[in-house]
């Protein structure tokens, strides 16, 4: 009995330790080694402080992730930070009530935080128009293009030299058809990389009102007769298969790293992959462009998620939030997360630190992207895309897309269809929010 | 009129249903009527803002052209028809050849139920990796041995044959063990006093074995329709994700995409109830037919 009692005291005493530390909850939607290295960053934090605990638990797909972090807040059982893709911005920013903004939570700590350390584009995309930080953006990537070096070897073209303009880059793709590849490029995400990033890198408004920023009465205006001529221009070498069509999202990827074709349009994040996968020499560059547009190249944007904060915990909870928030944004976090995942650094400070280390002469693709990203200063049409209902938007576009290509909708049709039927869900997103 | 029993203490019945309510409740009432609730209302999925806006979710799915609901409608009723017509036809067929006297006849049984042990996302997944024209085996063959142009991902007759083809190979077996069971309870006098009056092979199956048979089929009819229209989404999800364009966006699909994935809850909610009621349909016609057809 005595014995027991001994026990049951080392239990208490064991358990009042264990209670004295601050529990944070963070539910994530990272898998593979993208959630090894975000295990492996929260371990770091654990172990060097006693005060707080980062618990992260994986909630499944991104859409996943939010709505069981939705779900969660319903029933006053949410975490303390959740990651949410970049199309939920909009829903999360006008969630009022239920989400700390990150700018606010650091001040209210009392955490050093200095905006101006953070790449711009990549923050400015969860900022407010005053610049006012809303989440801190966790992994980020932007579309770059990749390009098989053996099959421009065996076309006669310099494997050093990818295409620059979009003229260039269509001449390069049906000259790697007729040295025998099956296709010449496909890409993936078109709504996110031949319509949002195209509409950046050519510093085109994607929307009014600087593509979203400045209210919830934006309303698209890609249907340009630039980006006209882009898809027709897609539209047609997909007649003789010089264009592949490879599916939504990142199913395109088989095309290329299969060799089917030889060009090919991925987020920077497909890096790592590709450098597994690839059987053959590849090379990453930044994305053509049409020397004709003035401002052309501009910046591209980016894609990924960040991570938000709820609001109805106790003060003390958010003290912990914000030193890891803290913890996340130093330099050697970020080059961590960086080299082992191919994400993008979110501070300059890390990408410099990454540099400084080497990682790049061996690894040059990802510092194509940074370079993109950080080409010149954005503008409103470049900083970002903030609209409501985003994720139905990005559907009705490739689902628009895929009438184009089949033919059930001549090209101008189908963008105009596209800007307003996606129109038609942002006003129903403003009716929703209208105050 | 069944046999009663007299319960001795009167409240114990009640309490011994109880917790089969309860579950019933939890479970179906309690959800559904929240979502005849929600489905009349614009909001925002934090729960934030609520606009009542009355049959306004109905009316845009019915009216509203870039809802395509009627589309859905329409695809979800040949895909879950075609599945229907052919599952059963081909695994009454299989059950028939197997019931005969063959060689090896268990190990054919084997087979034939095995791809009822696959779970549907997984069928899924392997309709995927055969058809997929990017890495699939048999996209392969097709496109490179014998020069068909095989794209289902713009193709839309493509896509929705596919799908029917793994969606039925799937409910084969289950059809299969239904058949064969039916066939094996058919008495076999009453086969061979019909082969000595000189009925062929193909009389005796229309005129004896297949009448016998009906109650089963009726049966498998009404769980083969509602297989096809609502058990089928994992296969849906995976193999096109509702695509090319919207054309293979069944209902069940387009529920759960509405609502999971693009956060439109008011109208998710109202597809829900249309669902909900042509379940209770399809479950009425079968209590109606089942109930009156199997004392044949």
């Amino acid at each position: 009995m005595k014995r027991f009692s001994l026990l049951m005291l080392a239990l208490l005493l064991c358990a009042s330790t264990v209670f004295a530390q601050i529990q944070i909850d963070w539910w994530h939607a990272m898998t593979g080694k993208n959630a090894a290295a975000l295990e492996e960053l929260t371990k770091r934090f654990n172990d060097s402080q006693t005060a707080y605990k980062v618990v992260p638990v994986y909630k499944g797909s991104y859409s996943d992730t939010m709505n069981a972090g939705i779900a969660a807040f319903r029933a006053k059982q949410a975490p303390h930070i959740i990651q949410v893709y970049e199309v939920g911005t909009a829903t999360m920013m006008n969630a009022g009530g239920a989400v700390y903004p990150a700018y606010k939570l650091m001040k209210d700590a009392g955490e050093k935080f200095d905006p101006k350390a953070y790449i711009p584009t990549i923050t400015g995309y969860y900022s407010t128009s005053k610049g006012e930080m809303l989440s801190l953006p966790f992994n980020s990537s932007t579309a770059v293009m990749y390009y098989n070096k053996d099959a421009f070897r065996k076309a006669g073209l310099d494997p050093e030299k990818p295409p620059v303009t979009w003229p260039e880059f269509f001449e390069t793709a049906k000259k790697l058809k007729a040295s025998g590849m099956e296709g010449g490029f496909s890409t993936n995400w078109i709504s996110w990389i031949q319509l949002e990033n195209f509409s950046a890198w050519h510093n085109q408004s994607f929307g009014t009102k600087n593509n979203g920023f400045d209210g919830l009465d934006t309303k698209l205006v890609f249907n340009t007769p630039l980006t006209l001529k882009h898809l027709q221009t897609i539209y047609d070498l997909s007649k003789d298969k010089t264009f592949i069509y490879g599916g939504r999202e990142n199913k395109a990827n088989p095309l290329f790293t299969s060799g089917t074709v030889g060009m090919h349009f991925e987020s920077i994040g497909g890096y790592g992959n590709f450098k597994n996968t690839c059987k053959f020499d590849f090379g990453v560059a930044r994305l053509p462009y049409y020397s004709d547009v003035k401002d052309a190249p501009q910046n591209t944007i980016i894609g990924g998620a960040s991570l938000w904060v709820f609001n109805g915990k106790p003060k003390e909870d958010y003290k912990g939030v914000a030193k890891f928030f803290t913890f996340l944004s130093q330099p050697e976090s970020q080059a961590y997360w960086h080299q082992t995942t191919g994400y993008l650094p979110i501070t300059v400070a890390a990408y410099e630190l990454t540099k400084k280390q080497g990682f790049y002469d061996t690894n040059p693709g990802p510092e194509v992207a940074i370079k993109q990203l950080l080409n010149k200063a954005p503008t409103g049409n470049s900083r970002g895309i903030r609209f409501g209902n985003f994720n139905i938007i990005r559907e009705i576009e490739d689902q628009t897309w895929e009438d184009i290509l089949a033919g059930k909708i001549s090209v101008k049709d189908g963008l105009d269809k596209m800007v307003n039927d996606g129109n038609a869900e942002l006003r129903k997103f403003e009716r929703l929010y209208k105050k | 009129m069944a046999k009663q029993y007299e319960f001795r203490i009167k409240g114990l019945p009640y309490l011994l249903v109880l917790p089969q309510m309860v579950i019933v409740f939890i479970f179906f009432f309690w959800p559904s009527a929240q979502a005849i609730w929600q489905s009349f209302f614009l909001q925002d999925p934090f729960g934030g803002q609520y606009i009542f806006v009355g049959l306004e979710n109905y009316r845009v799915l019915f009216t509203d052209e870039s809802s395509a609901y009627a589309q859905s409608f329409w695809v979800s009723v040949v895909f879950a028809v075609s599945v229907t017509v052919l599952a059963m036809s081909l695994s009454l067929f299989l059950a028939v050849q197997a019931n005969k006297k063959i060689r090896a006849a268990s190990f054919y049984k084997t087979m034939m139920i095995w791809p009822y042990a696959v779970a549907t996302l997984i069928a899924g997944v392997l309709w995927l990796f055969m058809f997929n024209p990017n890495v699939g085996v048999v996209a392969w063959f097709l496109k490179h041995k014998l020069g068909y142009e095989w794209q289902y991902l713009l193709n839309t007759g493509q896509a929705l044959t596919l799908l029917i083809l793994a969606a039925s190979w799937r409910q084969m077996s289950y059809n299969f063990v239904f058949f064969l069971a039916g066939l094996q309870s058919v008495p076999a006098d009453f086969i061979e006093a019909a082969a000595i009056d000189g009925a062929g092979p193909a009389r005796r199956f229309w005129k004896i074995i297949f009448p016998i048979l009906s109650p089963t089929s009726f049966y498998l009819l009404v769980m083969n329709l509602v297989y096809g229209f609502f058990e089928t989404f994992p296969i849906v999800h995976q193999v096109t994700a509702g695509g090319p364009g919207k054309s293979t966006a069944i209902l069940v699909y387009k529920v759960w995409r509405d609502g999971v994935v693009n956060l439109d809850l008011g109208s998710s909610s109202a597809q829900s109830v249309i669902l909900m009621l042509m379940v209770i349909g399809l479950t009425v016609v079968q209590f109606r037919f089942i109930e009156r057809r199997v004392n044949y």
